[in-house]
């Protein structure tokens, strides 16, 4: 009886510690997890990707119909830039391919990697709205001091339900501290191997 | 059975006398197997961090007292309210019901002792360490964790390394409580004496094993939130960092997954002891003991697919919202069930109102405001203007406060004299139940018409149309301050010139702890005791 119940108390902290040690994965399988529901079971945009020639081809244009959409620009106040959009509201037909620019410049004493991450509002009309071209796909990289005027291209879904007729595309840009960090590493080395390369060409011109 | 129980302590008195307790101080408590001495720890630890933390809310409504800033800095107030919550639920209201587990569970089911003797002082003395480090963080640079106890990024990581200070006390917190729950459910699960069948056990043991399950449960997923922090702090991982890719929305996803199953755990244990003390003093059975637990076990499932309502207004598809909204909704449908069980246990009971009643009757109504507001609160368009209002915090100090806080202190009033085999002056512990009654409501009630009129939580500073209210509930808080030091004289009193007790201590009880000795002996039920189920609370009912 006594073994019995000690080899129960032992077996059951087994499986404890086991469901424990799946719940602690769980936390972190919540990020590929939540990916997936996103993208496959609830049809939410995730990925800032261009959307393809074929998809905005097919888009008819409906010149009957206006839609008035407004751009914001912000920085993430870890991050010495000024952005801003050139123009804070353009209005378009949908299915007209449609451009914006917004201007970007480094305040800082060095270069800066930056990402943008866009947010649509009101959010159901995020499904409607197509970037064929945009800044926000790529890190960008601005020298100290360096300006930018950068473009986007959109189209507007014809679909987008009627009681939509405005817009609101907010940009944040945020300081990719770790391709920062590698960019002024790869500066240092850089000026590094221009200076060796600086004394192999100097010594041998001074022994000559 | 009691008879019988009594004579079979009285052939052992000899041994009793000694009672087989380690000699000397270290021995006994330090290298502690005993769940008595444990359950003791733990109960003195929480004392100790409910004072720590209610000194931290004394900063909080002094500043509060006033509109303008007039006595801290507002970076120092939001460490307080920060480390406030942290030390009230990990370090009082969690530790406080795994000491009345460890007190009481074993006595309840008549096993000789905790399951797993020795990992049971290893959670506990987990505990001071964690609290430790936590608190040291208040004497460093940069300060302690003002981010709030959720810890949201991007925010809670831009501290200084305060961060890291504070993820690994939660772990070593995380630690504690799971080991903790281990051992409760391989106790209940393994160690209950003959005929005491899962259907007879008492209310409270039958809450704990549910409370236990969540915890083996979410504290990984805590855990885990809190390294993707530290990683994401320290290691260069953007799992929450919106720069790298990821997403700051994803933290408050987990963390509420691990959040509100946790809110259940620091209340499901009280529901346990309200339906304990609600029978004694009604001198009847509970009624629908199998519904309690049935409800009780409705309210752990349904706590793990709910988490959304902490976050509805981050942006959430319409059907989301629904769905949170609905599913929250749902719950009140079992704490329903509890709440008629308990109001139709005392109906037609023959009622007596000495102390540990009272504070259970004050648990049943003012934990149902609590859960009213919090109904309100799951109404989704309605969340959006209460969100981050004094209304979320009125609201969860009903059910943290008036119900997890009371109900403990009504549990230490119920068993006190068991524990120790002395009575309390029942005068002064009423004086000590009425003043809270009235203070907390003086302290917390303002706080709804606050939050309704816009007042925003974690804010040092306010408009002057808030202040006749702040300055009510700062008084309400005042006198709070005063009830430790009342309950802590009267217990001391207690133990120095209590009337002994008597076995059965109050007169309507049933259970195993009864049928002990008051004060009950170092160790009991090493051999099973012959249980006769007319003498068990639920034992001969069968509804």
């Amino acid at each position: 009886m006594e073994t019995n119940a000690t080899q129960r108390n032992q077996q059951f902290l087994k499986r404890a510690l086991i469901a424990c040690g799946a719940m602690f994965l769980f936390g972190f399988a919540c990020v590929p997890l939540y990916r997936i529901a996103c993208v496959h079971v609830l049809g939410i945009k995730l990925d800032a990707q261009a959307a393809g020639g074929a998809k905005v081809a097919a888009l008819a244009a409906d010149p009957s119909r206006w839609v008035t959409v407004q751009f914001v620009g912000s920085v993430n106040s870890t991050l010495a830039w000024h952005f801003a959009p050139e123009k804070v509201s353009v209005r378009v037909h949908p299915g007209v391919l449609s451009e914006a620019w917004f201007d970007a410049t480094n305040i800082a004493p060095k270069a800066i990697v930056g990402n943008a991450v866009p947010s649509i509002a009101p959010k159901t009309a995020s499904l409607y709205f197509n970037k064929t071209e945009c800044f926000c796909f790529t890190e960008q990289v601005l020298q100290a001091g360096e300006s930018r005027r950068m473009p986007l291209k959109f189209i507007v879904d014809p679909q987008l339900p009627r009681d939509v007729d405005t817009l609101t595309l907010s940009y944040t840009f945020y300081n990719n501290e770790l391709a920062t960090k590698k960019l002024a590493e790869q500066a240092v080395t850089g000026a590094i191997i221009r200076d060796r390369e600086d004394q192999k060409v100097a010594v041998p011109s001074r022994t000559l | 059975m009691a008879i019988h129980a009594a004579a079979h302590y009285a052939d052992h008195a000899q041994d009793d006398h000694h009672n087989h307790k380690p000699h000397g101080f270290f021995n006994r408590w330090v290298f502690s197997t005993n769940h008595k001495d444990i359950g003791t720890l733990y109960l003195i630890f929480a004392f100790i961090m409910a004072c720590v933390g209610a000194a931290f809310s004394g900063v909080i409504r002094t500043e509060l007292m006033k509109p303008g800033l007039q006595f801290v800095q507002p970076y120092f107030f939001n460490q307080m309210t920060t480390m406030h919550a942290l030390v009230m639920i990990f370090g009082a209201i969690m530790p406080a019901f795994v000491g009345l587990a460890n007190w009481m569970i074993p006595l309840q089911i008549g096993a000789p002792d905790m399951a797993l003797p020795r990992m049971n002082n290893w959670s506990f003395w987990i505990l001071p360490f964690a609290f430790t480090i936590l608190l040291s963080t208040l004497f460093m640079p940069g300060g302690a964790p003002a981010g709030g106890w959720t810890m949201y990024p991007p925010l809670a990581i831009q501290g200084g390394n305060s961060v890291a200070f504070l993820v690994f006390s939660v772990h070593l917190m995380g630690i504690s409580s799971i080991m903790g729950a281990i051992n409760i459910i391989a106790t209940i699960l393994n160690m209950r004496a003959p005929g005491m069948d899962l259907l007879k056990m008492p209310i409270f043991v039958w809450s704990w094993l549910i409370t236990a399950f969540l915890l083996i449960a979410v504290m990984p997923v805590l855990a885990g939130a809190v390294t993707m922090l530290l990683t994401d702090k320290y290691f260069g991982t953007s799992f929450f960092n919106a720069a790298g890719g990821g997403d700051p929305v994803m933290f408050q996803h987990i963390f509420w997954f691990f959040g509100h199953p946790e809110v259940y755990i620091m209340i499901l244990p009280a529901f346990g002891i309200v339906s304990e003390i609600i029978p004694t003093f009604s001198r009847k059975p509970l009624f629908g003991y199998q519904a309690m637990v049935f409800a009780i076990a409705s309210i752990a499932f349904l706590s793990f697919i709910v988490w959304g309502h902490h976050m509805f207004t981050v942006g959430m598809p319409l059907g989301g919202e629904l769905y949170f909204m609905y599913a929250t909704m749902l719950i009140a449908v079992p704490t329903g069930v509890k709440v008629f069980n308990w109001v139709s246990t005392m109906w037609g009971g023959s009622m007596s109102f000495e102390t540990p009643m009272l504070w259970a009757i004050s648990f049943v109504i003012l934990f149902t405001i609590g859960g009213f507001s919090g109904l309100m609160l799951a109404l989704v368009p309605a969340d959006f203007q209460y969100q981050d209002t004094y209304f979320v915090v009125a609201h969860f100090h009903y059910v943290l406060v008036t119900g997890a806080l009371f109900a403990i202190i009504g549990a230490i009033y119920y068993w006190w004299p068991k524990w120790t085999g002395r009575m309390y002056n029942e005068t002064w512990a009423k004086v000590h139940f009425w003043w809270s009654m009235v203070f907390v409501n003086v302290l917390f009630f303002p706080q709804h018409f606050l939050g309704l009129a816009g007042m925003p939580r974690r804010i040092p500073d306010y408009n002057v149309a808030f202040a006749d209210w702040n300055l009510v509930s700062t008084i309400g808080a005042y006198g709070m301050f005063l009830t430790p030091i009342m309950m802590f004289l009267i217990l001391r009193r207690s133990l120095k010139s209590g009337a002994p007790a008597t076995m059965h201590v109050w007169e309507g009880t049933h259970g195993l702890e009864w049928t002990v000795p008051s004060p009950a002996p170092f160790h009991t039920f090493e051999t099973p005791p012959v249980i006769h189920d007319e003498d068990l609370a639920h034992g001969d009912i069968t509804h």
